[in-house]
């Protein structure tokens, strides 16, 4: 899901150059205020962790493959602030380094896979959660919904950047077609990735998975909060 | 106590993450991801420019010098991972501290 430079033409990548500082630096500004020095560490083991599993391609169609995108699974641990700069650092990381994903489309892709994972993956989280139950479980299951619905939202956010500004004249409908179709495959090993790490951290530390944070108040370890409902 | 509990997971996540990198990434699929795909049906993949960074010397996932194509991806693997560690983790603390010296004029002390 790197955009190589090229692709999408230079006024539509500075657009989307824009918006990505914009909204990192909001997304700097409230992790800031919301968070505590000791989080520190665990943005880096964010970052990190995103990186080593980006690499790990699995096939899942003839001829091509997928790797975790990381957007919402970091929000989920982190929150979407954070969890959103924690994505946009590998992003940079991987451009400057390893060459991969354009300079010039370096905010494209910090729109497609840090902003729509960490944001609208996020919301898309937080509403499962509400038709789920309110257990480890329902959060594992929530998460893996929305990592699975924020990789083709970012095929078709894709898919947008390309009808405003695309190279090469391919159809907008099959360019459409193809993308969401495969991301569906890809999402669903995103959707696998982000419910075994999420339950993996659940079940050693569950305070420290943010999305998890309403549950600390219904668990039996913690009676003097009182608990709704059953 | 709890900062200490806090070190052992964020070691034992760090390990999770190099062992992911430099043992499992050189047996990660090599196949066009989705995107690089739809390129190639769709007719736009030779729109791709050359990278500006093509020449860094871990262009493409793997340390430029070493002969084992193996040992070169885990290597470039294991710095990935360094590099993004530190660079969030220490970003996000100089944000915190710069943060903090402003608020210090203020109210906080």
């Amino acid at each position: 899901m790197h955009i190589p430079d090229g692709f999408i033409d230079a006024p539509t990548s500075a657009a989307a150059g824009a918006v990505a500082v914009g909204a990192l630096a909001v997304c700097l500004r409230r992790s800031g205020e919301m968070l505590e020095d000791k989080e520190a560490p665990l943005a880096g083991l964010v970052a990190a962790f995103v990186f080593a599993v980006q690499m790990l391609n699995f096939p899942v169609a003839a001829g091509t493959s997928g790797h975790l995108l990381g957007g919402l699974l970091a929000a989920v641990l982190v929150g979407p602030y954070l969890g959103a700069l924690c994505v946009s650092v590998v992003l940079v990381v991987q451009a400057l380094l390893f060459a991969d994903g354009g300079l010039s489309a370096l905010g494209l892709n910090i729109v497609n896979m840090a902003l729509v994972g960490a944001f609208a993956g996020y919301g898309i989280f937080l509403l499962a959660r509400r038709v789920l139950a309110a257990n480890p479980g329902g959060v594992v299951a929530a998460s893996s919904v929305a990592a699975l619905l924020s990789v083709v939202l970012a095929s078709v956010v894709f898919t947008l950047e390309y009808a405003i500004g695309g190279t090469g004249g391919a159809s907008l409908g099959r360019v459409a077609a193809a993308m969401i179709g495969v991301h569906v495959l890809i999402g669903i090993g995103e959707a696998v990735i982000t419910g075994l790490t999420v339950g993996a951290v659940l079940a050693v530390r569950p305070d420290l998975v943010y999305g998890a944070r309403g549950l600390r108040a219904a668990s039996p370890t913690a009676p003097q909060a009182a608990t709704v409902g059953g | 106590m709890a900062r200490r509990r806090l070190a052992v997971f964020v070691a034992a996540g760090l390990l999770v993450a190099l062992a992911l990198a430099f043992f499992v990434s050189p047996e990660a699929s090599s196949k066009p991801d989705g995107l690089n795909k739809v390129a190639i049906d769709q007719g736009f993949a030779d729109k791709e420019t050359a990278h500006r960074t093509a020449d860094s010397p871990l262009a493409g996932y793997g340390v430029r010098g070493v002969g084992s194509d193996r040992l070169s991806t885990g290597l470039a693997g294991v710095i990935g991972v360094g590099a993004t560690f530190g660079i969030a983790g220490g970003g996000f603390l100089l944000a915190r501290r710069a943060r903090r010296r402003t608020a210090a004029g203020g109210v906080e002390r």
